[in-house]
């Protein structure tokens, strides 16, 4: 049994706490908070220096050809420093779409440059609140030209690249991914008001828009179930980070507040409370490293793991996230403490690849084909 | 990151399974889930479990881990694990009415007893020719169990005399000893006062009466003693340091009662019910809700799986295992009361019913009924929440107006 990481992976985790404490503070993420940047563009630099977003991309294609588990490990640094770039989605979404339905060609030309952090990715889907599905993609992809509107895509505003989710025909099977130059003509950006501002968001309009498919006509649906399952275990990972940020801090501010003559960590409502998060915390991690294990080493369970790792770390991060204001008390109800970034990270990334309910759904149903 | 066998632990799973071959047989199907057995701790099958108990023990395999000559074979926490593992793959019967003893009992005899008491006791208990039970709880109290008021009192002649009762004490009326906490000195605080002996469970003066519990069984007993009469030798530790010791029987109880528990009931009894039963709006199984919260376990139940992978994984290194092996009592006693509950309102008005009246079974009734007490033995969640809270996360503990203050000026309630 060797259910954990290894040694050169605890390393790596150890290094990127190391530099992310340095380089991205709380302070890091409010100046974008309060700036008008949509994300922190020298933290952007430096992380690409480190090559990071090369992680797991092979060496022919300019990555450092690590791994998966070495990419879970970076991902939960990123998610507890709450880092104000578009990692995720440049990397767990635009990467993970070339890697899984791109072509020789396609790898080539844009693996390189997101291992080299010189674009930005990300990816499009949604259309309408409320569920995305089949009949609710109306953006249509046809002679080569993209047409229709995407709401609320995450890193918008910055991004050089999108995968898109698009329809070429009718129905499931006239979906297909492609990806398009978001500098290009007929392409128009609206910036979108979020609760997260520490993530730019923007809606896109595409009218005739060249694009390029990626992968095949008709496999788009399953093209993006299998990148969502994928970036749903990186940010797994953040999510964890995350919580346990939450908790450290739901603990620190309790051992040092008093109230009624003793510290507010000696109330019970208060150790229960903490206690609760700590279980919490630690199942979700748990769920994480299986989805890692599984992300590692591609096993039929990956949907599976992927959606348990999906919906336990949302909630993990949701409660721990909530009950830490609380624990703060009034203070934790101001911009000027921090608690209300993580507040709204646990939305953001709860939210960004499919909510809690519709990973929920997707869990029974990978459940009823296992027990088949 | 993987889940295979190191090649020592490899070699150890053959044995093992050559092993099992010869000495039982293979499970068919799936094991059943029996609601009687969730309440007994499996005591209904006591001659079937003393049996099998005996086959393990001659092979070294009934504590793996314990010194060899101690009715172990000097083995490692992972070989316990990879024996569980492959044996729950067998027909066998269950270790139910030894988990006490061999949990609990026993260690703190070899912790605190002499040379001689552990030649006497170590190997009949380890056979299953022995039971023992823990006299800890008394309606004084559970939580607070050093509130305890049962009296030894030393005779001229070195011997001691125990007066008092105990409660909740499980298996107590198929037990052969027991360890009893007692009172020995009112006169300083409670947990300066205390005691440890270990005694006889047929000698006169002891009346054990079972008590039936809300589920309608009896796995738990009152106990009272009048005049029982314990040789020196008895003694666990020194007088006044009953509380030291039983901190050590306490802190294999947090082992022993860990996420085994709970009878497997679980998500996939839960989807075959969801499969057979119509609601409102079509099959169980295709209610959203249904499914929303088929989900919510399933994530709780594979968190604490994986967090048991985690666990072994730092035993199979030779580490102490993390703190995370104290969080599957809270998660698994919720669970099964939560689930069952909600399986018996899809049974909707058939949901009263109970045992093989009810759907499959009544397995989720069983569960039903057994989880509370769940809930409470071997420390209560909240209770749980304070050990977590204080020996995890390092937050004080609780105010404690009782500390310096001696046992018999201490306020009482009803
Ligand atoms: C099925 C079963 C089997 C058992 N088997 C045995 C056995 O073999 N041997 C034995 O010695 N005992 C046994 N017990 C007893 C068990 O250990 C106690 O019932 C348990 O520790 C609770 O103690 P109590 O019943 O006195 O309740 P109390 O301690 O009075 O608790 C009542 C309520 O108050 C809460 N409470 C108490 N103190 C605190 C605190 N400090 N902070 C927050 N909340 C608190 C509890 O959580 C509970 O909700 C068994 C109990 C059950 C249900």
């Amino acid at each position: 049994m060797n259910f954990d990481f290894n040694d050169d992976q605890k390393m790596l985790k150890d290094q990127a706490r190391k530099f992310l404490s340095e380089k991205c503070t709380t302070k890091t993420v409010r100046g974008v908070f309060e700036g008008n940047h949509h994300y922190d563009q020298a933290l952007w630099k430096q992380v690409a220096e480190m090559g990071w977003m090369g992680t797991a991309i092979p060496e022919e294609f300019g990555g450092l050809g690590l791994g998966y588990l070495e990419l879970c490990v970076i991902a939960e640094e990123m998610g507890r420093a709450l880092a104000p770039v578009p990692f995720s989605s440049t990397v767990y979404l635009f990467a993970e779409a070339v890697l899984i339905a791109g072509t020789e060609e396609q790898k080539k030309k844009y693996l390189p440059k997101v291992a080299a952090g010189e674009i930005i990715g990300t990816f499009a889907r949604a259309e309408a609140p409320g569920a995305v599905l089949p009949k609710t993609i109306r953006t249509t992809f046809k002679n080569g030209k993209l047409n229709g509107k995407k709401i609320a895509v995450v890193d918008g505003p910055i991004a050089d690249v999108a995968v898109v989710l698009a329809q070429t025909g009718e129905g499931e099977r006239g979906l297909q991914l492609c990806i398009v130059d978001l500098k290009g003509a007929g392409v128009k950006r609206t910036d979108c008001i979020t609760l997260d501002a520490s993530r730019g968001h923007s809606d896109i309009e595409f009218k005739d828009v060249s694009a390029e498919p990626l992968g095949k006509a008709g496999e788009g649906w399953a093209d993006m179930q299998r990148i969502l399952d994928r970036a749903a275990i990186l940010m797994a990972f953040e999510q964890v980070g995350g919580a346990d940020v939450c908790l450290a801090m739901a603990k620190d501010y309790a051992l040092n507040r008093y109230a009624f003559g003793r510290p507010i960590a000696s109330f019970q409502a208060i150790k229960h409370k903490l206690a609760d998060m700590y279980v919490g915390n630690e199942l979700a991690r748990s769920n994480a490293y299986y989805g890692a294990w599984a992300l590692h080493t591609g096993a039929h369970e990956l949907p599976l793991a992927a959606a348990a790792a999906r919906v336990s770390a949302t909630q993990a991060f949701d409660y721990a996230s909530k009950e830490n204001i609380q624990t703060h008390g009034g203070i934790g109800f101001t911009w000027q403490m921090d608690c209300h970034f993580y507040y709204k990270r646990a939305k953001e990334t709860g939210l960004v690849l499919g909510p809690q309910r519709a990973w929920k759904q997707k869990l029974v149903t990978e459940l009823e084909h296992s027990n088949a | 990151m993987d889940f295979e066998d190191s090649p020592e632990e490899a070699a150890f799973r053959k044995e093992v399974r050559a092993w099992l071959d010869a000495n039982a047989r293979k499970l068919t199907g799936k094991r059943e889930i029996d609601p009687e057995d969730m309440e007994n701790g499996a005591a209904n099958e006591m001659a079937a479990s003393k049996a099998w108990q005996k086959t393990k023990a001659k092979a070294g395999y009934a504590r793996i881990t314990w010194p060899k000559g101690m009715g172990g074979m000097g083995g490692t926490p992972m070989q316990s694990i990879i024996f569980g593992q492959e044996e729950s793959k067998y027909d066998v019967a269950g270790g139910g009415p030894f988990a006490i003893g061999l949990g609990m009992c026993i260690p703190t005899l070899m912790a605190y007893g002499d040379e001689e008491a552990k030649k006497r006791y170590v190997w009949p208990a380890v056979q299953g020719d022995e039971i023992w039970c823990q006299l800890f709880s008394e309606p004084a109290g559970g939580s607070d169990v050093a509130n305890l008021r049962t009296k030894a009192e030393k005779n001229a002649d070195g011997t001691w005399t125990i007066n008092g009762s105990k409660i909740w004490t499980t298996g107590a009326q198929f037990s052969d000893y027991g360890i009893i906490l007692t009172r020995t000195d009112p006169n300083v605080p409670k947990h300066k006062g205390l005691t440890m002996f270990y005694i006889n469970m047929k000698q006169p003066g002891v009346d054990i009466r079972p008590i039936k519990q809300a589920s309608g069984g009896s796995g738990f007993n009152e106990i009272f003693f009048t005049d029982i009469k314990v040789p020196d030798n008895q003694r666990l530790g020194a007088v006044g340091q009953g509380w030291t010791v039983a901190l050590t029987t306490l802190m294999h109880e947090r082992l022993a009662v860990g996420g085994g528990q709970g009878g497997g009931l679980d998500v996939p009894q839960l989807m075959q019910l969801a499969r057979t039963l119509e609601l409102e709006d079509g099959p169980a199984i295709k209610n959203a809700a249904v499914r929303e919260k088929i989900a919510d376990w399933y994530v709780r139940s594979a968190g604490l799986r994986y967090t048991t992978m985690r666990t072994m994984t730092a035993l199979s290194r030779g580490q102490q295992p993390g703190p995370e092996a104290s969080i599957a009592k809270i998660v698994v006693a919720s669970k099964l009361q939560d689930l069952s509950a909600f399986a018996m309102d899809l049974e909707g008005e058939a949901g009263i019913l109970s045992g093989s009246e009810a759907p499959m079974g009544g397995m989720f009734q069983g569960g039903w009924l057994s989880s509370p007490g769940l809930r409470i033995a071997g420390g209560t969640d909240e209770i749980l929440r304070n050990i977590i809270a204080e020996r995890v996360l390092g937050l004080p503990g609780d105010i404690r107006v009782d500390k310096d203050v001696p046992f018999n000026k201490i306020p009482t309630g009803r």
